[in-house]
């Protein structure tokens, strides 16, 4: 079980901290210079799966938050990634040019010409706005439904994921207004950029990433961004103080309410946490794909990141963005390419087999992949009969 | 981060249950209110189409009661929410097409009498498959995980959901399977214009023996008996000589043996079945069983019957009826007041631990 660990930490200091994770960012931040180079196109992953890997692993940071920190099992986590993404859809495209309001709204919009209608604001300030926008709505569904317990929460949560979708494919609809344009999608949203300004003092920045040759390589390094930026934030959230709170309501929440931790609270932040994440993925998809549809927002998305982080390992980062980029190339890419090699089509199968990672996994390695130490042994103290109090000491 | 303020602010959430239990009242009275005005307008504005919508509604909620009977009577028994439930009630429908029409060849041409054999051999070969496919699934994925923590085995039976919808898409295909003309397809009385189709009927008249053979299994026979008492309290249960595994087991064969018959009906009655249309009919069951007071067998009944109506309402009723867009959101909608603010349900008992 920890063969793999053991031999991580055989190495020297200098090798772990620094020497790897070098090498891995600049194999990560030089792979659409190289790729084309090692000419297996079938099975090497293509910039737009790594560009997929990077939105999907962002999605199982942010769940692992949710699922993996603080124990709450949510089935609607699609929603928060749909909220993310009619953020860049309402106010970076030409939605309400003439159909709801006459008018231009344009805020420091990134290479949109200023003739264009509709609301335009500025794309990077939609990012945080749709991550923000998420995190409100993570809030309003938590408050009223975090006082349920587990199964009922999952169910709950599950409810208002597959609501949402249905009413932004009813949204041409609400009361006589267009306001999501229904099953017709948002297209096109404004694309990531730099502006001409800071394009003409530093020239690798590009004005826009649309103009440019090598588009999918600007977003891939911005998702590499997101990812890297999650990343720390789920680090060091999980050492914090609201972190430690986390786990301890996890693993008992009546000792965690004795012990002085605000339930409700501690509750809510881990879900405004998770949906953050989960809405700037969202948001960065869709302003990388330009477009929205409600068709994008089904309820096997909520489940497939659920696959990430249970694949992966609940509560491991390291784990989670591994169980992330193995799903992610599998549905994407893998399954066809196997398909291709095997001659049947076995991607349409594609959820029979996560449904069967999920089983096997929880049947036999329920703590994932590379667990983290803690819940590892939650997950197998009922099966030794141990306290699970009694037997934590380590860090994870 | 607010777990860091080190003064202790009086907690702004600490009034929520407090509120809450105001606002169930004002909800819930408001609700009922518009309910009852939306039905009253919908009469007098149209008391013909009205009238059959209700008896529209009947069949859909006998239909969902015999799935919403698998969801009590599982999650009563071991708290598991079977979210497979939907996927093997989509194997009825599609064991039902096999069996019904491909190997007995029923189409419609055949008198009533001989249909009527033949469709009782395909429900029950139909529910004999699903009881044992269900048992099958509980032996291999949920008893392992009996003793782990709540939401392993809930998220099993995610994964169990896939794998049933995937094995059906291998067998079946993506396409609608077809069992036309078993029941007949004309009018048994009119109301208005508005026919009542002699299907519909012919739903309930099948469910009804089923549910009365339920009740009696339930209520009157040592297995019952057994099965209340796991339910109650399994330790004791254990302790009393009562074999619990075998009684979990039972429960599931009971659980997809309803499965199966309602799937069976469903195929005859709406003509057509798909690989994935057991998740969403099994959600919608699972709201009713909820809606009634989980782990209750009368209130899962009565649970289907009212989402039966409403969604017949929703679909068809002309005035101010928000259309079967909308139908998905309602019911999900209901499922989500009713679990935060009634978790009960309308005939179940107040647990503490509930909510």
């Amino acid at each position: 079980m920890n063969r793999i660990s053991d031999l991580w930490y055989r190495l020297p200091w200098v090798v772990r901290r620094l020497v790897v994770p070098a090498v891995v960012i600049a194999l990560l931040v030089l792979y659409p210079k190289y790729y084309v180079d090692l000419g297996f196109p079938t099975w090497v992953p293509t910039l737009s799966v790594m560009v997929q890997m990077c939105v999907f692993v962002t999605m199982a940071l942010g769940l692992n938050v949710v699922v993996g920190y603080a124990g709450l099992l949510d089935l609607g986590y699609v929603a928060f990634y749909a909220a993310g993404a009619y953020v860049a859809g309402w106010f970076a495209t030409q939605q309400f040019a003439n159909i709801t309001f006459q008018w231009k709204f344009h805020v420091v919009p990134v290479a949109v010409p200023s003739t264009v209608s509709g609301i335009h604001i500025n794309v990077w300030l939609l990012l945080a706005a749709g991550a923000a926008f998420a995190a409100v709505l993570g809030i309003l569904i938590g408050l009223p439904t975090l006082r349920l317990r587990g199964d009922y929460l999952a169910i709950v949560t599950l409810g208002f994921g597959e609501i949402i979708p249905q009413a932004v494919n009813n949204g041409d609809d609400w009361f006589g207004r267009n306001v999501t344009n229904g099953p017709n999608g948002l297209t096109p949203i404004d694309q990531l950029g730099f502006g001409a300004t800071l394009h003409n003092h530093f020239a690798f920045l590009p004005a826009s990433y649309s103009d440019s040759f090598d588009r999918l390589n600007y977003y891939y390094w911005t998702g590499l961004a997101l990812v890297a930026f999650t990343l720390f934030c789920c680090i060091r959230l999980r050492d914090s103080r609201l972190g430690r709170a986390w786990v301890a309501i996890r693993e008992d929440e009546i000792a965690a309410a004795a012990m002085g931790v605000p339930l409700m609270r501690t509750k809510t932040w881990a879900y405004a946490i998770g949906a953050f994440f989960g809405g700037m993925a969202g948001c960065f998809y869709a302003i990388q794909k330009s477009s929205t549809f409600p068709a994008d927002f089904s309820l096997n998305i909520s489940i497939f990141v659920l696959c990430m982080v249970i694949l992966g390992g609940m509560g491991n980062v390291w784990g989670v963005m591994l169980g992330g980029v193995v799903l992610t190339y599998l549905n994407y890419q893998g399954l066809g390419a196997i398909g291709k090699t095997a001659n049947i089509d076995i991607s349409i199968y594609s959820f029979g087999i996560f449904g069967g990672v999920i089983v096997a996994m929880m049947l036999l390695r329920p703590e994932g992949l590379i667990p983290s130490r803690r819940r590892r042994v939650e997950f197998r103290a009922a099966e030794e009969g141990v306290a699970v109090g009694q037997a934590v000491v380590t860090h994870e | 981060m607010a777990a860091d303020a080190p003064t202790a602010r009086k907690p702004m959430l600490a009034v929520l249950p407090r509120v809450s239990q105001q606002l169930t009242k004002v909800l819930g009275i408001g609700l009922l209110v518009l309910l009852a005005v939306w039905l009253v307008g919908n009469f007098v504005t149209n008391w013909q189409l009205t009238l059959s919508l209700t008896l529209t509604g009947i069949t859909l909620g006998a239909m969902y009661c015999l799935v919403a009977l698998g969801y009590t009577l599982v999650y009563g028994i071991i708290e598991l929410i079977n979210f497979a439930h939907g996927d093997v009630f989509m194997w009825g429908s599609m064991l039902a097409v096999t069996i019904g029409v491909t190997i007995l060849g029923l189409d419609g041409s055949q008198s009533g009498f001989v249909t009527a054999i033949g469709v009782i051999a395909t429900m029950l070969a139909a529910m004999l498959i699903c009881a044992s496919g269900n048992v099958f699934i509980e032996r291999f994925a949920y008893r392992p995980l009996r003793n782990a923590p709540k939401l392993a085995p809930l998220i099993t039976a995610i994964g169990v959901s896939f794998i049933l919808q995937a094995m059906a898409l291998r067998a079946y295909g993506p396409g609608e399977q077809t069992a036309d003309g078993v029941f007949p397809n004309s009018n048994l009385f009119s109301i208005g214009i508005y026919g009542y189709p002699t299907k519909n009927l012919l739903v309930v008249v099948f469910t009804i023996p089923v549910l009365l053979a339920l009740v009696y299994l339930v209520r009157n026979t040592r297995q019952g008996k057994a099965m209340r008492a796991v339910a109650q309290d399994t330790d004791a249960a254990r302790m009393m000589g009562i074999d619990v595994d075998r009684i979990i087991a039972f429960t599931f064969a009971l659980g997809g043996g309803l499965a199966g018959a309602g799937g069976t009906l469903f195929v005859f009655w709406q003509t057509s079945t798909r690989y994935d249309l057991g998740f969403q009919l099994g959600l919608f069951a699972f709201t009713a069983a909820v809606l009634g007071g989980i782990g209750n067998l009368q209130g899962a009944a009565l649970g289907s019957l009212m989402i039966g109506l409403l969604q017949a309402y929703n679909d068809g009723a002309a005035w101010h009826a928000p259309g079967s867009n909308w139908t998905q959101s309602m019911i999900f909608t209901i499922l989500i007041l009713v679990l935060v603010f009634r978790p009960e349900g309308l005939l179940g008992e107040q647990v503490a631990d509930r909510a």
